[in-house]
């Protein structure tokens, strides 16, 4: 079946889009987390679209690597926010403002 | 007038010892500050040792043909363009008296101090300090140029502060010290910008070559015109009266007696504030192509010598009535200058160096005596107590008062004949009348200190004792010197003539001829400035001896006329008020305001707005990384743009 | 026919998206984000990408977002209450703003790009082989490393998540 590579990628704009403003606006740090993996998702959904519309593989060869990098990044930020919540029993993103200058 | 013959030159191996032994002497004293034995004995022996090179050399000299000089040359310091200036020395007829007296004489009271500052603790800084002094005051009489004289200008002008606060724990040394030098400093602005015009006006007539050496002055100072000849020489005099204390420049000498009095003898005595003089006499050239100049000069001598020997009648305090003396002096010397006779001024240098010199230390043997005690209002009687020092007080006292045959009749007679036969008919009559005030006011010393009865507290009369010989030898070689020391500058038709004057004719030029003698010969003056001196001792005698109430009266009835003269002519607190007051504020205003306000305002302003600038930006740091993130936003949707436009 | 089943998927995806971002419960977020990924896969599938969807299956939404979710019940997080403050108001709307301009740039951006796949895909393309090949000799130092990689995240997870060692006083 024949999909319209343009609009693949369309689809891909928006919901890196909106992966963006769900980073910009959640305050809860968990939530942020999802936003980045939705984003990282609009990237796959772009490799994809493009490999297909080549015909090679090697599009989704990156995709691959991209989910085993998501996965170790969820992995380790999760782990971060578990320690943090140790010390602070907060995951409100405003309130994790150590860098403030 | 200006004579052009070559003058031979001999050259010496050895002159630059005669500075370089002072000099060692002042190392050594750095050096070992804390062995006082033995800095008391290589001081004064290396002001020996140059005294004796001196002589040697000013002896291998007379052998000479006349106008002959020694010459060293040690470096060639500068040499740039047409600039060139060398560290050489001479010795000609006028550097041959000066450095006799000043390593003479300076050897003389080395060895008084030896006896005077040896209990100080602090002896060996003294003595550092002397002998450095020696060294500047050497550098400025046997320089070949005005440069190395400068130098030695300078340092005997640094050796004086240094000496005049030599006790400087306490503020009124300091203060004396400190106004020395800025005094000076006034007078060596006027110097050194004569030297400039000097050295520039002649370049012209050497073919564009600038130089500061004596031969190169004498050479092409008639080309210089009567203007530019009157202008460096008043620049020139500036100078002089800064370091030999004449009006407006004098007020330094007088509070100088802060120092101990073997400085105050050496160097406000016999030597530094003779450096003017020495100065003048050796750019005579230049001095005589301006007869104005020379009319300012004469002036300024006569009103000087008058004006400080008005002050010095009612002083009471021995040192400062002696200051005020060489004031006067220093004018008659001055005034010998102005008329012409610059040899006769040397001379007069050379008696006033003994007697002046003698003068002091005894001064400084009746304090040493009298337990630290200046007021001669607490003195009396001191005759019996101190026989040496009062001998020799007494011959410095006859000398300076122009007793016949002592040493000061013959140099002031020879001044005040050339002031008369030059037709200054004014001048000489102030002088004459300032001859006299120096008759009374110097025996009145001598009467207030020596006669009647002891004026003291108990304590200090029972430790009334007579110095010690390392301080009493020295007295009486210059007493026999104060005696002696006239008679090598006789009138001319009396016995063997003014030998000295001979002697120093050839570098100093001779006098113009007595035209204008008029009625009155040299014999004539000789006896009137006699009577008056007589006249002057006598009624200081009668003042004081005779009818001890009588000065307390009269200085009641006048009281406005004494109390201007205590109080100096209130001239210390004129200067105060015109120059020193408006210049503290000046200088408060410009720290208070320009400094603290204005410049530290601004670079501080500066820096708080940089940091008020970084506090308005810093507010950007929120620490809250969503913030952060909406700037990347920010900033990827304007690249993106860009890309979208294209 | 693809491109209608493409559209629905399309706003579906969409609506998914919007979900995980604007609701205030963290868990139904978690929940709408796993709806997505599906979504997501079923994309892939009619992109021809097999391989890669059932990947995106197993390893997104199955071992990831489960790791989500447990964290979220670790933490016993509760509902998100955005703040009121005027600041956070503006600041949020420059954030939609922004969101929507670079959606609107991104697309003018990807307008007229690469053809759609008009040419039948190669024989075997998207299956675990051809994956597989590419893999193990194009890509082969990539492989290595992502597996370093996984070992650091491993190893730092671990070292992160442990129970604090409280100093022992002597």
């Amino acid at each position: 079946m024949i999909v319209p590579t343009e609009w693949v990628l369309m689809l891909s704009a928006v919901l890196f889009a909106i992966g963006v403003v769900g980073v910009l606006v959640r305050r809860n740090i968990i939530v942020i987390f999802m936003a980045i993996e939705l984003m990282l998702n609009a990237v796959n959904l772009t490799f994809v679209a493009l490999a297909r519309s080549r015909g090679a593989v090697d599009g989704q060869v990156v995709v691959f690597f991209v989910m085993t990098v998501a996965a170790a990044e969820a992995a380790v930020g999760l782990a971060i926010i578990i320690a943090s919540f140790r010390n602070r029993t907060t995951v409100n993103a405003d309130e994790l403002a150590l860098l403030r200058g | 007038m200006h004579e052009a013959h070559e003058a031979l030159i001999l050259h010496s191996q050895v002159l630059w010892l005669i500075p370089v032994f002072p000099l060692l002497g002042f190392l050594i004293a750095v050096a070992a500050n804390n062995s006082h034995g033995l800095v008391k004995i290589t001081s004064p022996l290396a002001v020996l040792a140059s005294f004796a090179v001196a002589l040697a050399s000013v002896l291998s000299l007379t052998g000479a043909d006349e106008g002959a000089r020694l010459y060293q040359h040690v470096y060639t310091w500068i040499v740039a363009g047409p600039f060139r200036a060398d560290i050489a020395f001479r010795i000609d007829a006028l550097s041959a008296v000066m450095v006799l007296i000043v390593t003479g004489v300076g050897f003389l009271i080395h060895v008084y101090s030896v006896g005077y500052m040896g209990h100080d603790h602090d002896c060996a800084r003294f003595f550092a300090y002397l002998n450095l002094f020696m060294f500047s005051m050497l550098l400025l009489v046997l320089g070949d140029n005005l440069l190395v004289l400068f130098v030695g200008w300078e340092g005997v002008g640094l050796c004086s502060y240094l000496l005049i606060g030599f006790w400087y724990e306490k503020d009124e040394n300091a203060a004396a010290g400190k106004k020395a030098f800025i005094v000076n400093r006034v007078g060596d602005m006027g110097f050194v910008l004569g030297l400039f015009l000097l050295t520039w006006s002649l370049a012209p007539a050497a073919g564009g070559a600038l130089s500061l050496d004596f031969a190169h002055v004498e050479a092409h100072a008639h080309t210089l015109a009567p203007a530019t000849a009157t202008v460096i020489a008043l620049l020139l005099l500036v100078g002089a009266a800064g370091k030999s204390a004449q009006l407006p420049l004098y007020v330094w000498l007088p509070d100088a007696m802060a120092g101990p009095t073997p400085v105050s003898a050496l160097i406000h005595a016999a030597t530094m504030v003779t450096a003017g003089i020495y100065m003048i006499a050796r750019l005579h050239v230049v001095f005589e192509m301006s007869p104005t100049a020379l009319q300012v000069v004469a002036t300024l001598g006569a009103l000087t010598a008058l004006f400080a020997a008005t002050i010095a009648l009612v002083q009471t305090d021995i040192k400062k009535v002696l200051a005020y003396s060489t004031v006067s002096q220093l004018g008659f010397m001055v005034l010998a200058l102005g008329v012409g006779a610059f040899a006769t001024a040397i001379f007069h240098v050379m008696t006033h160096a003994f007697f002046k010199a003698l003068l002091f230390l005894g001064a400084g043997s009746v304090i040493h005596g009298m337990s630290g005690e200046q007021d001669v209002q607490k003195m009396g009687g001191l005759r019996t107590k101190m026989p040496v020092t009062f001998w020799t007080f007494l011959v410095g006292t006859l000398a300076i008062a122009g007793a016949p045959g002592l040493a000061g009749f013959f140099s002031k007679d020879e001044i005040l004949w050339h002031t008369w036969s030059s037709g200054h008919t004014v001048l000489w009559l102030i002088a004459t009348i300032t001859a006299t005030l120096t008759a009374f006011y110097m025996f009145r010393l001598l009467f207030l200190t020596f006669f009647g009865d002891l004026r003291a507290d108990h304590d200090v009369a029972h430790h009334v004792h007579e110095s010690p010989a390392v301080m009493t030898i020295p007295l009486v070689i210059l007493a026999a010197l104060s005696i002696v020391g006239g008679w090598v500058g006789l009138p001319e038709h009396w016995l063997w003539g003014n030998k000295l004057g001979e002697f120093l004719a050839p570098v100093t030029g001779h006098p113009h001829a007595a035209e204008h003698a008029g009625m009155l010969g040299e014999g004539a003056l000789m006896a009137i400035a006699t009577t008056l001196a007589i006249a002057g001792a006598t009624l200081a005698y009668v003042f004081y001896i005779r009818l001890p109430g009588l000065p307390m009266v009269l200085s009641w009835r006048l009281r406005g006329i004494y109390e201007l003269l205590r109080d100096k002519y209130r001239v210390d607190e004129l200067y105060d008020a015109i120059i020193v007051t408006p210049y503290v504020w000046l200088s408060t205003m410009l720290w208070k305001v320009v400094d603290v306000q204005l410049i530290d305002g601004f670079v501080n302003g500066l820096a708080g707005a940089v940091a008020a600038n970084g506090t308005l930006w810093r507010r950007a740091q929120t620490g809250n990384v969503q913030h952060y993130a909406l700037a990347f936003l920010g900033g990827v949707v304007l690249i993106l743009a860009y890309y979208v436009i294209r | 026919m693809g491109a209608i089943l493409f559209l629905v998927l399309a706003v579906l995806t969409i609506a998914a998206a919007l979900g995980v971002i604007l609701h205030p419960n963290p868990v139904k977020s978690a929940l709408f984000l796993i709806v997505t990924l599906f979504l997501l896969a079923v994309v892939f599938v009619l992109l021809e990408a097999h391989m890669i969807a059932a990947l995106q299956i197993i390893v997104y939404a199955g071992a990831i977002m489960v790791l989500f979710v447990f964290v979220i019940m670790l933490l016993n997080l509760g509902i998100d209450d955005p703040d009121r403050g005027r600041r956070q108001v503006v600041l949020r709307g420059l954030a939609w703003l922004g969101g929507i301009v670079l959606a609107v740039e991104l697309a003018l951006l990807v307008r007229g790009g690469p053809a759609g796949n008009t040419a039948a895909a190669p024989a075997g393309y998207g299956g675990a082989l051809a994956v597989a090949q590419s893999l193990y000799t194009d890509f082969l130092l990539p492989f290595e490393l992502t597996s370093i990689l996984l070992l650091v995240a491993v190893v730092g997870a671990v070292v992160l998540a442990q129970k604090q060692r409280r100093p022992t006083i002597s």
